[in-house]
């Protein structure tokens, strides 16, 4: 069991995620987009959005140096236990406190705004039930754990056993001694991973940055192909 | 000099006479989809009045197209790169449906699928976005069409604002004390288009062949940016599909040479299209000129004139061919552009470089006059009531020259003078060659000013080189006709393999249904 859990489904978390990201960009690249809701509401998405995306933000860097960073590293250049958690608490609280406010609204939004609503998708359902839950149980999770009801240090557990998934020898032991708000924590996040493709996550990895390199206007030339002789797509340009 | 070339369009504001065929035909071809059932790609506006959106003009509050920093360069006025990436989560400038109109439908079934009884059943109208009914329908597309409700919602046309509070003069709405005309408006595809400029994705983009601004709806991710780039809001967001829809200058048939849907079916007649050859290398430039009112004459120089052999020796070398130079050289457009300078750019001080341009209307003066109990065709009183009518005259400027009522008085002028030269033509007196140098013309230019204008064939208004010919005929060859024929046989004696054939005599070819037709004469 701990091996399925721990040893199994983080890869197949992530090859849903690239083999439904490859999917996507062969077949179906013109279901890739954010879904933007804001012409039907604008007040409260204004203050929703950008809360939960910044707060999101910073949660996501938070877990990348929870995760990534081994604790001799920190204690290497002179960080103790306690000012790192002192930190991390801190900030964490704040970004996900922000975060936590923001898809508050953000789903207040989806269930009470009668256009909005109509507009959810299906996709839409399963995917706030994931992130919220996820988001609700790291939260219980960090509170267990400062305010000592649990002592756990996931620096020396969880992770690492993430970092082990990279050198595919996850010690899923370490994983299986977890404490259970820590463990459906970590299946919600590898869900809402494997949801990326399949929701309007997707808009996630289609951030645009290569905007603040390119010349302002674009030109391109009529595609020949697009006259004669082209090869019918597969995907939805055949709906008819 | 890099010469490129731009399909642009002409539109004679005194033809039009706002009966939103051009909208209602525009609409079947391309918007009657779930996702845009609020979206016009071409929309007549009642001037003075708000718009669609409403208050478009408004760009304190859109911030649509470019601004000059004070460091001289060119900025979206919405913001640099950077500040546009930031606002990404939620544009604050993005108009919400409210401001378009809440599309709405009627129960119609009701009428029909309702059991007998009483009462008479009723078709209560209800959302297109929602599906519940709407208790009071409180603004449509054309909701103050004719000046309908002028007096509460024409006061708060942007326009009439600022001629309020830079001229000091009120543009009364009580009936005939006012002035009205249409301005039908479809995207401009501009020369230094704003949309695209915003595109984080770079989904958008300017042909190199015609010029015509295209959203990539692969490429397209919905970040609706380009909506609030453009000042014109003139790009739509699609409810539905999640992406920005616009007008496409109906290329698939302006590639065959045939005209948009919005000028093939105009009724008034007043769309011209036709080729404009200009030096992209000039393009920023002039959208940089310091001040405002020189924008229009800035993009006028950015024009070529194709019979000048060292264009067209240029132009060839940029890969333009002989068919394109050739429409260029008989453009009406360029000769309503340039020749007879009597069309003017919408809102150029928005820095776009707009390639849908407007001939003003004169007949808010003509009517005047005649109200009057003047000669509305006398050369003199219109002259003279140009000037003394200002109030129509400041608000044009508005319109089309950043407030430069000069470069309107003289359009004006020149089209005051064609009424009166050809009044004298038409009633066989002897031509007056002095109204014309007035301004600027000769008689003979005046009278084929008067061929274009009032005459305006159709061979005349529409002169569209088809893509390159390669591209059709391959296309013809693709699609060759095998078997199978859609033209019914009824109507013919003879047929042939399940085709009629061309003549009684014998088995003749199959007919040939034009695949690739071009204009209908040279
Ligand atoms: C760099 C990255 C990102 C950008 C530029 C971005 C941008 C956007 C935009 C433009 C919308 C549409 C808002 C609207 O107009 O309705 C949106 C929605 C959303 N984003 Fe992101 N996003 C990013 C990253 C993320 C991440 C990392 C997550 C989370 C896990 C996320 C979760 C969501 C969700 C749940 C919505 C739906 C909000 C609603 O209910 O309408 N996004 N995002
Ligand atoms: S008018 Fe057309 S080309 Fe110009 S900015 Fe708007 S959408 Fe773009
Ligand atoms: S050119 Fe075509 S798409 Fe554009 S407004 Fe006219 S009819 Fe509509």
């Amino acid at each position: 069991m701990d091996l399925l859990l721990w040893g199994v489904m983080p890869y197949v978390a992530v090859t849903l995620l690239i083999a439904g990201l490859v999917w996507r960009a062969r077949y179906d690249r013109f279901g890739l987009t954010t879904h933007s809701s804001q012409l039907h509401e604008s007040r409260l998405l204004r203050v929703g959005s950008p809360l939960f995306h910044f707060g999101m933000a910073f949660v996501v860097l938070g877990h990348v140096v929870g995760l990534l960073v081994p604790d001799s590293w920190t204690d290497a250049v002179g960080v103790s236990d306690h000012a790192y958690h002192l930190l991390a608490v801190s900030t964490g609280a704040v970004a996900g406190l922000a975060a936590a406010v923001g898809v508050g609204i953000l789903v207040y939004r989806r269930l009470r705004v009668p256009a909005v609503r109509k507009v959810t998708l299906r996709s839409d359902h399963v995917m706030y039930a994931v992130l919220l839950g996820a988001m609700l149980l790291g939260l219980v999770a960090t509170a267990l754990n400062s305010s000592g009801v649990v002592d756990y240090n996931y620096r020396e557990g969880v992770s690492v056993w993430f970092r082990g998934l990279f050198a595919l020898q996850p010690d899923y032991h370490l994983m299986g001694a977890a404490p259970l708000a820590f463990k459906l924590h970590v299946v919600l996040g590898f869900a809402l991973f494997a949801l990326i493709p399949f929701s309007r996550l997707a808009h996630i990895v289609s951030a645009p940055f290569k905007y603040l390199f390119r010349p302002y206007v674009v030109y391109r030339r009529r595609d020949p192909r697009q006259l004669a002789n082209r090869e019918p797509k597969r995907g939805w340009e055949r709906a008819s | 000099m890099r010469v490129m070339a731009q399909v642009a369009m002409v539109m004679n504001l005194d033809k039009c006479i706002g009966c939103h065929t051009c909208s209602v035909t525009c609409k079947q071809a391309w918007t009657n989809r779930k996702g845009t059932e609020y979206v016009w790609f071409n929309n007549v506006e009642t001037l003075p009045g708000q718009g669609y959106p409403r208050r478009w003009e408004d760009q304190e509050r859109w911030r649509g197209g470019w601004e000059r920093t004070r460091s001289g360069r060119l900025r979206l006025r919405a913001g640099g790169r950077l500040r546009r990436l930031g606002r990404l989560f939620a544009n604050p400038e993005l108009p919400e449906l409210s401001d378009y109109y809440q599309p709405w439908t009627y129960e119609y079934k009701n009428l029909t699928d309702a059991p007998a009884g009483d009462d008479m059943p009723v078709a209560r109208p209800v959302s297109q976005t929602t599906g519940e009914p709407i208790g009071t329908i409180e603004w449509g597309p054309n909701w103050d069409d004719n000046l309908g409700g002028a007096p509460e919602h024409a006061t708060k046309d942007p326009l009439v604002e600022k001629v309020r509070d830079e001229v000091g003069e009120k543009i009364r709405f009580e009936f005939e004390q006012s002035f009205m005309f249409y301005l039908p408006r479809i995207c401009e595809h501009c020369l230094n288009p704003a949309c695209v400029s915003s595109c984080p994705s770079g989904a958008m983009y300017k042909r190199v062949e015609d010029g015509i601004v295209l959203v990539d709806q692969d490429q397209c991710r919905g970040w609706r940016m380009c909506v609030t780039g453009c000042p014109y809001k003139k790009v739509y967001f699609n409810h539905a599909t999640g992406k920005a829809e616009k007008c496409t200058f109906c290329f698939p048939r302006v590639e065959a040479g045939m005209p948009t849907i919005c000028s093939e079916t105009c009724v008034g007649r007043m769309r011209y299209l036709g080729v404009m050859l200009y030096d992209a290398d000039k393009v920023t430039e002039a959208a940089l000129v310091a001040d405002e009112q020189d924008l229009y004459p800035a993009q006028l120089e950015c024009f070529l004139d194709p019979h000048d052999p060292a264009v067209a020796a240029a132009a060839r070398a940029s890969g333009i061919t002989e068919e394109w130079l050739d429409a260029a050289r008989r453009s009406p457009v360029y000769d309503l552009i340039r020749t007879y300078q009597i069309a003017l750019p919408l809102h150029p001080e928005y820095r776009t470089l707009p390639m849908v341009w407007y001939v003003p209307p004169l007949s808010p003066v003509v009517e005047a006059v005649a109200a009057a109990g003047r000669d509305g065709e006398d050369a003199g009183n219109l002259f003279g009531a140009i000037d003394a009518l200002r109030i129509p005259v400041e608000y044009l400027a508005e319109l089309l020259t950043a407030g430069d009522t000069y470069a309107v008085d003289a359009v004006l002028r020149r089209m005051a003078a064609m009424r009166a030269h050809m009044r004298r033509v038409n009633l066989g007196q002897e031509r007056d060659g002095s109204i014309a140098a007035a301004v600027g013309l000769t008689g003979q230019e005046m009278e084929d000013m008067f061929r274009l204008l009032a005459i305006a064939k159709y061979e005349d208004r529409y002169v569209i080189p088809t893509a390159a010919r390669a591209d059709a005929d391959a296309l013809a060859d693709t699609h060759p006709l095998e078997e199978g024929c859609p033209v019914t046989q009824d109507a013919y004696q003879v047929t042939q393999g399940g085709c009629p054939v061309s003549s009684p005599e014998g088995p003749g070819e199959p007919v040939l249904l034009n695949l690739a037709p071009t204009r209908r004469s040279a």
